[in-house]
């Protein structure tokens, strides 16, 4: 659209035609204060902070709702501009506690910073103030009405950005209040909800406050370390506030309002409340070794040693086939890399697998050499049209469907959904088409042009007709995004891929269900694939970087448990993996092979194990991860608990007591960044003063073999796509990768991969150790037994 | 649950003058409590579901309009406004002739069921004021007699 012209406060600028007043003003470097407005919700115009002076209009407009015009003279600091605010501040304190010293949001508030700049310093109100008792209205969201400013921010986005409608405004006039979707006489008015907590994020003042962080520490107290939730696949930004405290570093609140990352303001319930697990009581914090049958604390050195010589004993007697690894999905690319490496270079064996979710080997075989036909998290916000076949976005990657939501309401994207089951998305939809479940493959097929399968589609939900229809409009769609889950898998994915590229700028996402599970599959934790895709037949460039390297295929997992039965898996490594209680693995299989786990929680698996090694989680250390989109982004180290070790050191540390020399597995002390603080006038000669100016601003110490720097230096050398740009990862903003720069890739068995269905109030073996997952989830299943009662 | 005829002959006939079922959430509101004489959970359910709301969003439209109510209230509302015209002309005399007389304050019901009483903000008959509602039916010019007078008669009309 063309640009007008307007003269605000005496400043000639320019803004786009039909942009709103108060964000021309804000472009131009001219603040107009407001409560009311948020951009990408409706408007409001309800709290009058926003009011200006334009000329020849009468009386002082909101700049909030008013649109540019051509020539438009407008005063925003004028004497009646400012009096009507001051007048407006001092009509909303009327009725406010002012309890800022309790507030959880003092120091944070938009009321105080209001009152602050264009408040004034007296009253003339002096009635009482009407006093009501603060409101749980479910185990993370307390009311207090009184602190109210009546914005409808809440209101707004929980029913347009979450589509949840769980709040309303109840009332009239001065008697307005925000009530809960569940009506009960005062104290016992709920939410039902997804707990997502939006309401609590988006709340100017501290009238709507988080269960788990409410009076625990005041914004001040905290340090806040940007970095990537470690639950689902979809890498929210949440900003952690941390504090110390008697075992190290606590995370006390998890957000993003400074709205940096690919979710903006968004989070789920996950990202925002379930940081908790770190600290459960439950959680290991010293190396076990099974002594008489039973698991024993032991000393770190003593742990390394044993794991160090049965490994090395096991590979020198059985060779390296004997010995089993299982990665994670939720360890960094680095530590992913390293493992992989390790295995290789180290261990001698091939047989790396890890708890697959999604079928991404067969995305990038299928994409080979045909770049561009990916799309990252960002582009779904933009994409004219999505499909979206089979998962459940709303369930299991809650920021795609805030994402696809938005899409739909601000930019009108058309969304077409093609699942089994009728999930919530289907309310955005533009076609909504039923599959019988497990036919989704067919649905693509018919999607290509396969009529005779078109029988077995129609439905009482989806006929004929309606089947044919949303062929056609997909078919007529340019650059639209397509998203499926893991129901799509091997060929099939294959096939989808082609009728991709019969569309016109079509991008594809694959949904895995873990916050690094592409990573896992990137970095090459395949029995017969190495890092970046590439099949274990062409690994010329990694025996260059990694030695002499074992070329037969390895053992999936499910051929090491088979393996183990017959007595010839002698080791297994298992690392943050719980395959005994996630895949259903009879724990007596092996009961006669050295076990080695590596997790913050004595899981099933941990259970069997010979040693277990007390692990720290993404919040505790710093790497990178690989969204399920393929952006990548840096993860930092926040919180911390003594006497953990991330999974790379621990690594590094067998590798060790194996006696090898662990300058060929990590690259350290030979990074361009690196000068081992020689040089630097004050801090030279002095290595760890000087790691920690290097931290400090944002540099990489590359100086211990414990640094993850130091591989993913390597990894940007060796694993294709990962050439990005180090200033953007270090500076906190994501990066698509290019998944067609990959290997060959292989073909997977599909009945390999096994969707972790977790939904909103659950997430593997972290869910199970989160009090505020569990607490929600518990008030949850109450609900309905109460009211059967 | 289960309305009348009546009432669902008048929610069909409603919905086809708006564009969108929501939009005809006030007149079914309206109807609901005329014959269920207060809209209880049951009917917010109910209408919530017929008109693709919320219940939330149902209670959110109740709690705005005077008019509505989740409460029982008596077979006759008597609804006297205090606002500036009526009340230059008498209006709370009348209400408080009315308290005395029925027994009850602001938002009270008499022991009988017969009366509500309630205080309301203007009723768009200021040209005649003071005026009272009862029910559905405006009763203008008023003074504490004509009142009692027309009291007498309601309650005449509701024990019979």
């Amino acid at each position: 659209m063309p640009d007008v012209n307007l003269t605000v406060d005496g400043k000639k600028i320019t803004a786009p035609a039909g942009s709103l007043l108060i964000e021309a003003c804000k472009s131009a470097g001219i603040e107009v204060p407001s409560f009311c407005y948020y951009p990408g919700l409706s408007l409001q115009g309800a709290c009058r902070m926003c009011v200006v002076k334009i000329e020849k209009m009468p009386k002082l407009q909101t700049a909030c709702t008013t649109t540019v015009t051509e020539g438009m003279i407008v005063a925003t600091d004028s004497d009646e501009v400012r009096q009507a605010r001051k007048a407006m501040v001092e009509l909303l304190l009327g009725n406010h506690p002012l309890d800022c010293p309790v507030c959880d949001a003092g120091g944070e508030c938009e009321l105080q910073d209001m009152t602050f700049s264009y408040g004034a310093s007296e009253s003339k109100f002096i009635e009482t103030k009407n006093h009501r008792e603060e409101q749980q209205w479910s185990p993370v969201v307390y009311f207090d009405r009184p602190r109210c400013i009546l914005c409808y921010r809440c209101v707004r986005v929980c029913g347009e950005g979450m589509d949840v409608w769980a709040l309303g405004v109840q009332n009239r006039g001065v008697s307005s209040i925000i009530a809960p979707n569940i009506s009960a006489p005062d104290q016992d008015a709920h939410l039902d909800c997804e707990e997502c907590g939006m309401c609590i994020d988006i709340c100017p003042v501290g009238a709507l406050t988080s269960g788990a962080y409410r009076y625990k520490t005041r914004p001040w107290e905290m340090n806040h370390v940007g970095t990537i939730c470690t639950h689902c696949g979809d890498g929210c930004k949440t900003t952690l506030g941390v504090r110390r405290c008697d075992t190290g570093a606590e995370i006390v609140r998890g957000d993003n309002r400074d709205k940096s990352g690919i979710n903006g303001d968004f989070l789920c319930v996950k990202g925002r409340y379930a940081f908790d697990f770190v600290h459960h009581k439950d959680r290991l914090t010293e190396p076990l070794i099974r002594k008489n049958g039973k698991l024993t604390p032991a000393a770190w050195e003593e742990a390394f040693e044993l794991i160090g010589t049965r490994f090395k004993e096991i590979r020198d007697h059985d060779g390296g086939s004997a010995i089993g690894v299982v990665g994670s999905n939720r360890t960094t690319n680095e530590e992913n890399y390293l493992l992989s490496k390790f295995a290789r270079s180290v261990l001698k064996t091939n047989n790396v697998d890890h708890h697959r979710t999604a079928d991404y080997p067969a995305l990038a075989a299928a994409l080979q050499g045909k770049p561009g036909k990916t799309a990252s998290m960002r582009d779904v916000l933009t994409a004219p049209a999505i499909l979206l076949i089979g998962n459940d976005p709303t369930n299991q990657h809650p920021l795609l469907a805030w994402q696809i939501r938005t899409n739909v309401r601000l930019r009108r994207a058309k969304l077409y959904v093609i699942n089994s089951a009728p999930i919530k998305l289907r309310r955005q939809a533009t076609a909504f088409a039923m599959v019988p479940a497990g036919a989704e493959a067919k649905a693509v097929a018919f999607l290509a042009g396969d009529d005779s399968l078109l029988d077995s589609l129609v439905s009482d939900a989806t006929n004929r007709d309606a089947w044919i229809a949303l062929r056609e409009k997909i078919r007529a769609e340019q650059n639209i995004v397509i998203a499926f889950g893991s129901e799509l898998r091997g060929q099939d994915v294959a096939k989808l891929v082609s009728f991709a590229e019969s569309l016109t700028g079509a991008k594809l996402i694959c949904l895995g269900d873990y916050a690094n599970s592409r990573g896992a599959s990137e970095m090459g934790l395949y029995p017969d694939l190495l890092p970046g895709y590439e099949p274990i037949a062409s690994a010329g460039k990694f025996q260059k970087e990694w030695g002499d390297l074992p070329v037969e295929k390895g053992l999936s997992l499910p051929e090491m448990v088979e393996a183990a039965k017959a007595g010839k898996l002698k080791a297994l490594y298992v690392l943050g993996s719980n395959p005994v209680g996630r895949l259903g693995i009879d724990p007596f299989v092996l009961s006669k092979s050295f076990v080695v786990v590596q997790d913050m929680f004595l899981t099933e698996t941990a259970n069997i194990a010979d040693v277990v090694l007390p692990a720290a989680n993404a919040y505790e250390k710093t790497g990178t991860y690989t969204n399920t989109c393929g952006d990548l982004q840096l993860v930092k180290k926040a919180g911390e608990v003594s006497n953990t070790k991330p999974d790379f050191e621990m690594i590094v540390r067998i590798a060790d007591a194996m006696g090898f020399d662990v300058s060929g597995l990590v690259p350290f002390g030979s990074g361009t960044h690196s000068d081992m603080g020689q040089s630097r006038g004050a801090q030279s000669g002095e290595a760890d003063r000087h790691a920690v100016w290097l931290e400090a601003h944002n540099l990489e110490p590359k100086m211990t073999p414990f640094d993850p720097m130091a591989i993913l230096d390597e990894i940007q050398r060796v694993v294709a796509g990962y050439d990005i740009s180090r200033v953007n990862l270090l500076a906190g903003n994501d990066q698509h990768l290019e998944i067609a720069e990959s290997g060959a890739s292989a073909i997977q068995p599909p009945e390999l991969i096994v969707p972790a269905r977790d939904d909103l109030f659950s997430s593997g073996t972290l869910g199970r150790y989160s009090k505020t997952l569990n607490s929600v989830f518990e008030n949850k299943s109450a609900v309905p037994e109460v009211a059967a009662d | 649950m289960r309305f009348s005829d009546e009432f669902e002959t008048r929610f069909a006939e409603m919905l086809t003058h708006y564009p969108t079922r929501r939009s005809a959430l006030v007149p079914t509101l309206l109807y609901a409590q005329d014959e269920v004489g207060r809209l209880s959970d049951e009917v917010i359910a109910e209408l919530a579901q017929r008109l693709d709301l919320t219940e939330l969003e149902v209670r959110n439209v109740i709690s705005y309009y005077s008019m509505l109510t989740t409460k029982p209230r008596g077979k006759y509302t008597v609804q006297v406004c205090t606002n500036i015209a009526c009340m230059l002309r008498g209006g709370e005399e009348l209400l408080d002739h009315c308290k005395k007389k029925l027994g009850v304050g602001h938002k009270g019901t008499t022991a009988d069921g017969l009366f509500s009483l309630e205080e309301v903000e203007c009723i768009g008959a200021c040209s005649w004021a003071p005026a009272v509602q009862v029910n559905y039916d405006f009763h203008e010019n008023l003074t504490n007699a004509k009142l009692d007078e027309i009291l007498d008669e309601y309650r005449k009309k509701g024990t019979q």
